[in-house]
C-alpha cells in the first residue's frame, strides 16, 4: 500500500477551481516531485494534505486511513510534517525553540507540570534540548541555536524550517518550494541533505521549480496545470512528455536539458 | 395578538440599529480585517452631537449635520491610528480599538455628563401614534424603519453600480489585486471607516427619541451587533439585515419570559449558540479555510 | 530553557524591593499606604495571568473584570450568606460533619451566623470561573480571529448586568462584611493590626504566580503558546493542538483572576459590581501592554505601580480615561512596551533581533 494516496481531490475557491479532480499515489522511501506553473495548485495540494485546508471534494488517505476532515495537528500526529513555501517560522523566537516546537508531539509534559517544573518535565526538557539540537546540526546550523529566526537570512529561515519538521521525525515530510531563494552552493547542499533524509527511510513529497535539482533527486514527477494532473511518473519519462514540454514551452530548454 | 405585534414593531425598530451597527462592522471588516471596537461609539456620538446641535439649529440640520462630524471622525481615526500603524498586527489594531472606545467614552461623560438624552421626536411627540395593523406606533418607529430601508438600498446600490463601491468589494476581497490595478487601498480603509462611522451616527440619531442617547451606551450596542453580524455571517453586510433583525426580534420576544433587566443575556446566548453552531453564519457556508497559510 | 538559575536574583531583587519599600513607608509615617500597594499587587496577579493569555498566546479577553468579579462575589456570597435556615436539612448536615460551615456571631446582634468555610468558598470562586472561562472560550477559540474578545465583551456587560440587578449580591452596593480567609495562623484581612502581614501575603502570593508562568513560558507548553502567536497554522502543522491549548491558557488566566478577586474581596472585606465594568477589564488590557505584553516581570511591577496610584487618587476623574489612553499609546507607539530594551537586557535567554518584514506582519 502506498504511504499516502489522494483520490480525486477537488478544490474551489468562490468561483476559482484550484485543483480539479488530482489522484496520485507517494510510494514510500521516494522523493517524489510535485511541477507546475505558478498557480497551478501545488500549495493547495500541500494544504489538503496537511489539513489546513478541507477539500471541497476527495479524500487523502495515509496508510490507507482517510485523513482528510481532520486538524493539522491530528495529520501531524500521523507523521506528516511540512515546510511553507514564504517560510513561516516563528519569528520572535530562538532558532533552538523553533526547533523544539517541533518536537512538542514528542513531549508529556502538560500545563501543570510545566509551570511546577516538575523533576519529570525538566529531565524531558534537557532530552528535548538534546535532539533538537541534533537536527539543527543535521542541516548545519548548530552555532545559531541561539539567534533569534526572525534575524536569519532567507536560506538559513529554511534550513530552520527544515530542522523544525525533522523535528517531529514524520514518515512524510513536504517540502513546499525548498531551494527557491537559495544559490547555487546552498542547492547543491540541500540536495545532499534530502536524499540524506530519505536514505534515512522519510518519504518527501516536494514542490519545486528548479528543474534540476528535481530532475537530479526526484524519483517520481507529478506534473500539475491549472490544477489538472497532466503527467505523471520517472523523470526522463516526464522530460520528453510532449504535454509537459507544451506548458513548460517557455523553459523547454530547462526541462530538455535538466 | 397585538401584544405580540407591538413586540414584533418594537423588535424590527431596535433590531434595525442593530443592522446598521452590524453592517458597520462588516464595512471595517471586510476592508481592514479589525473588529471595530469603537463601533457602538459612533452611534452615541451621533445622538450625543445632534443633540447639541439641535438646541440651536432645526433638527434636520442638527442631524444631517451631526452625521458629517461623525463620518470626518471616523476618516480622521483612521488616519491618525491605522494608516501609520498599517504594518501593526491585527491584534494591534484590535487593542487600539477598545481603547478608543473607552476614550471616547470618557471623553463624552466629561463633554456631556452622565445624563441620558434624546433628541425631539422628528414628526409628532411622544404622545401621538399612528396605527399598523392594529398595534399603535410612535411616528419615530416609521422613521427608523424608514431610514434603514434606505441605508440598505442606497448601500446595496453603492456596491453594486459605483465605481467606488466596486472597488472597495474588491479591496476586501483581494487587496493585493486591488493595489495592482491601480485602487489605492489607503484611502478605501479611510472611506470604509468614514462610512461606518457615518452610518452608525444616523442610526443614532434616528434612533434616540426612542431609546435616549447615554455615553455608556456604546459597548452594549457593539456586542448586539456583533451578534447580528456573525448571524448573518461576519464579511457579508446584507446578511447582517437579517441578523440585526432577528436579534431585536428575539430580544423583544424574550422580555415575555425573563425579567427585562436581563434581556442583554439573550442577544449574548444568540452570539455563543452561534459561535458554537454556525460560526461562519445563518446562510453561509463554511470556506473550508480553516486557517490560511501566513 | 535553561532559566531557573537567572530567575532566582530577580526574585530576590523583587523581594527586596518589597521589603525596602514596607521599611521607608514605615519610617516616613505612611504605613497606611501599605494597604493600596497591597490591592494593587493583587490586580497584578490579574494583569500577570492576562499577560499570558495576551502577550505570550495572542488572545484579547475583555472578560477578565468579570472573571476577577465571579471570584469576589462567589467567595463573598459564600462566605456571608447566612445558611443557618438550612439546618436540618440533610446536604447540610453533611457539610456541616466535614466540617466545611463554620460559624459566628452576627455583627449587630447575638444570632448565630453558619457559612460555607472561606478556604471552600475560594476553591469554589475559582474552579467555578474556570468552568465558566471555557464554555465562553469552547466555541470562541475554535475560531480564527478575535471572537474571544468580542465574547468575552459581551460576557462581561452580561455579569455586570446581573450583579447590578441582583438583591441577593447585593445590587448596586455589592456585598459588604466579608470575614478573613486565614489558612494556617495568616489570615488575608484588611484589619489595620495585621497590615504588614498582609502586605507579604500579597507579594508572596504575586511572586509564586510569577515565578509558576515564567516556567511555564520556558518550557515546551509555552513554547507552544508562543507558535501560536506568531502562526498558528505553523503550530498547528507541527503537531500543536491549538484550540485545546488556547482553551487551557484561557482557563489559567481566568483563575488567577478568580483567585485574585478572591482574596481582595477578603482583604477589603467586600466587593462591588464596578469590578465587573468593562472599564476595569481594559484597564487589565492597558496594563499588560505598559507592563510588555509578554513580560510578566513588567506587568507585575508596572500594574503594581499604577493601580497604586490609581488607587491613591492621583488621576482624578480621568482614571479610566488614563488606562484608555495609555493603551492606545503603547500599542500605537511601542507595541513591544516602554521597557523593551530594560526588558531585553534582563532577560537574557532572548536574544536581541530584528524582527524582518515577517515578523512584523507575522501575526497578520
Ligand atoms: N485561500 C485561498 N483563497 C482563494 N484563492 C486561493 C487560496 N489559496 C490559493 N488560491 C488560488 O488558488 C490557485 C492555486 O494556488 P496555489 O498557491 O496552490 O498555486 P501554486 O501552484 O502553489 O503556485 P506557486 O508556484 O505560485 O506557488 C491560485 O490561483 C490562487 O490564487
Ligand atoms: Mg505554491
Amino acid at each position: 500500500m502506498a504511504l499516502l494516496e489522494a483520490e480525486n481531490v477537488r478544490q474551489c475557491f468562490g468561483g476559482l477551481v484550484a485543483l480539479n479532480g488530482v489522484s496520485f499515489e507517494v510510494r514510500r522511501g521516494q522523493i517524489m516531485a510535485i511541477i507546475g506553473p505558478n498557480g497551478a495548485g501545488k500549495t493547495t495540494l500541500f494544504n489538503i494534505v496537511c489539513g489546513l485546508i478541507n477539500p471541497t471534494d476527495g479524500v487523502v488517505r495515509m496508510d490507507g486511513k482517510v485523513i482528510t476532515g481532520l486538524k493539522p495537528f491530528q495529520i501531524a500526529a500521523l507523521g506528516v510534517s511540512r515546510t511553507f513555501q514564504n517560510v513561516s517560522l516563528f519569528p520572535h523566537m530562538t532558532v533552538l525553540e523553533n526547533v523544539l516546537v517541533g518536537r512538542h508531539l514528542h513531549g508529556r509534559a502538560g500545563l501543570i507540570g510545566c509551570a511546577l517544573r516538575l523533576p519529570t518535565q525538566r529531565r524531558e526538557e534537557k532530552a528535548m534540548v538534546e535532539q533538537a539540537s541534533r537536527f539543527l546540526e543535521e542541516v548545519g546550523l548548530a552555532e545559531k541555536a541561539q539567534h533569534s529566526a526572525g534575524g536569519l537570512s532567507l536560506g538559513q529561515r529554511r534550513l530552520v524550517e527544515l530542522a523544525r519538521a525533522l523535528g517531529t521525525e514524520p514518515r512524510l515530510l513536504l517540502l513546499d518550494e525548498p531551494a527557491s531563494g537559495l544559490n547555487t552552493k546552498e542547492t547543491d547542499n540541500l540536495a545532499k541533505t534530502l536524499r540524506r533524509i530519505r536514505d534515512r527511510g522519510i518519504t518527501l513529497l516536494m514542490v519545486e521549480h528548479d528543474m534540476s535539482l528535481v530532475m537530479d533527486i526526484a524519483d517520481e514527477i507529478l506534473v500539475l496545470d491549472f490544477g489538472v494532473k497532466i503527467a505523471e511518473g520517472p523523470p526522463a519519462q516526464v522530460r520528453s512528455d510532449p504535454k509537459v514540454i507544451a506548458v513548460y514551452l517557455g523553459e523547454k530548454e530547462n526541462v530538455a536539458s535538466g | 395578538m397585538v401584544q405580540a405585534l407591538q413586540y414584533f414593531f418594537s423588535g424590527i425598530t431596535v433590531g434595525s440599529v442593530y443592522a446598521i451597527v452590524a453592517i458597520g462592522f462588516n464595512i471595517i471588516y471586510s476592508a481592514t480585517g479589525v473588529l471595530n471596537f469603537a463601533q457602538g461609539e459612533f452611534v452615541m456620538l451621533g445622538g450625543m452631537v445632534a443633540i447639541t446641535l439641535a438646541s440651536f439649529l432645526p433638527v434636520p440640520v442638527a442631524v444631517a449635520v451631526a452625521v458629517a462630524i461623525v463620518t470626518l471622525f471616523g476618516c480622521g481615526l483612521e488616519l491618525v491610528f491605522f494608516r501609520r500603524l498599517r504594518s501593526h498586527s491585527i491584534l494591534h489594531m484590535i487593542i487600539i480599538t477598545i481603547g478608543l472606545s473607552i476614550v471616547i467614552q470618557e471623553l463624552a461623560l466629561h463633554v456631556w455628563d452622565e445624563k441620558v438624552r434624546s433628541l425631539p421626536y422628528f414628526t409628532g411627540n411622544e404622545a401621538s401614534s399612528v396605527k399598523l395593523l392594529g398595534a399603535a406606533l410612535s411616528p419615530q418607529v416609521i422613521w427608523v424603519l424608514g431610514t434603514a430601508a434606505i441605508v440598505v438600498a442606497l448601500l446595496q446600490l453603492f456596491y453594486k453600480r459605483t465605481l467606488y463601491g466596486r472597488a472597495m468589494r474588491a479591496c476586501s476581497s483581494n487587496p493585493e489585486a486591488a493595489m495592482l490595478v491601480g485602487i489605492n487601498t489607503g484611502n478605501m480603509r479611510t472611506a470604509a471607516f468614514g462610512l461606518s462611522a457615518g452610518l452608525g451616527a444616523l442610526a443614532g440619531c434616528v434612533i434616540s427619541p426612542i431609546s435616549m442617547t447615554h455615553y455608556e451606551m456604546g459597548p452594549g450596542l457593539a456586542i448586539k451587533g456583533f451578534a447580528a453580524a456573525v448571524l448573518g455571517g461576519l464579511g457579508n453586510p446584507m446578511a447582517a439585515v437579517v441578523g440585526g433583525l432577528m436579534v431585536g426580534l428575539i430580544e423583544a420576544f424574550s422580555v415575555s419570559v425573563i425579567p427585562s433587566a436581563f434581556k442583554d443575556v439573550a442577544a449574548f446566548a444568540i452570539l455563543l449558540a452561534m459561535l458554537f453552531l454556525r460560526p461562519h453564519g445563518l446562510f453561509g457556508r463554511p470556506s473550508g479555510v480553516s486557517v490560511r497559510e501566513v | 530553557m535553561n532559566t531557573t538559575t537567572r530567575i532566582w536574583p530577580r526574585l530576590a531583587a523583587f523581594a527586596a524591593a518589597a521589603i525596602v519599600i514596607q521599611l521607608s513607608l514605615g519610617a516616613a509615617g505612611k504605613v497606611y499606604y501599605l494597604t493600596q500597594l497591597t490591592m494593587a499587587v493583587y490586580y497584578a496577579i490579574v494583569v500577570m495571568g492576562l499577560s499570558l493569555l495576551m502577550g505570550y498566546a495572542g488572545q484579547v479577553s475583555l472578560g477578565h473584570g468579570a472573571f476577577f468579579a465571579i471570584g469576589g462575589y462567589t467567595s463573598a456570597f459564600l462566605t456571608t450568606h447566612n445558611m443557618a435556615g438550612c439546618r436540618g436539612a440533610a446536604w447540610f448536615d453533611l457539610l456541616d460533619k466535614c466540617g466545611v460551615i463554620v460559624s459566628r456571631k452576627s455583627l449587630y446582634d447575638d444570632t448565630l451566623v453558619l457559612t460555607v468555610a472561606p478556604w471552600l468558598a475560594f476553591i469554589v470562586a475559582v474552579l467555578l470561573t474556570v468552568v465558566i472561562a471555557a464554555v465562553i472560550g469552547y466555541p470562541s477559540l475554535r475560531l480564527r480571529g478575535h471572537y474571544l474578545a468580542m465574547a468575552t465583551l459581551g460576557f462581561g456587560l452580561i455579569i455586570h448586568c446581573i450583579l447590578i440587578g441582583s438583591p441577593v449580591l447585593g445590587a448596586a452596593d455589592g456585598i459588604t462584611g466579608v470575614p478573613s480567609l486565614s489558612v494556617g495562623g495568616l489570615a488575608v484581612s484588611g484589619k489595620s493590626a495585621v497590615r504588614v502581614q498582609n502586605y507579604y501575603i500579597a507579594w508572596a502570593v504575586a511572586i509564586a504566580v510569577l515565578v509558576l508562568l515564567r516556567n511555564l513560558v520556558e518550557s515546551r507548553m509555552g513554547r507552544a503558546l508562543r507558535a501560536i502567536h506568531d502562526s498558528e497554522a505553523a503550530a498547528s502543522a507541527m503537531g500543536v493542538n491549538t484550540p485545546k491549548l488556547k482553551l487551557e491558557v484561557l482557563m489559567v488566566s481566568a483563575a488567577l483572576a478568580a483567585m485574585a478577586g478572591s482574596l481582595l474581596a477578603h482583604y477589603n472585606e467586600g466587593i462591588g459590581p464596578s469590578e465587573s465594568s468593562s472599564f476595569k477589564s481594559v484597564r487589565y488590557l492597558a496594563l499588560v501592554a505598559a507592563g510588555g505584553m509578554a513580560n510578566l516581570e513588567g506587568a507585575l511591577v508596572v500594574s503594581t505601580l499604577l493601580v497604586f496610584l490609581s488607587l491613591r487618587g492621583w488621576f482624578g476623574t480621568y482614571d479610566n480615561a488614563v488606562f484608555g489612553i495609555i493603551l492606545i499609546a503603547i500599542v500605537a507607539l511601542a507595541p513591544q512596551g516602554p521597557f523593551r530594551q530594560l526588558g531585553l537586557r534582563m532577560n537574557r535567554c532572548r536574544p536581541l533581533y530584528k524582527p524582518g518584514k515577517e515578523a512584523r506582519s507575522g501575526a497578520s
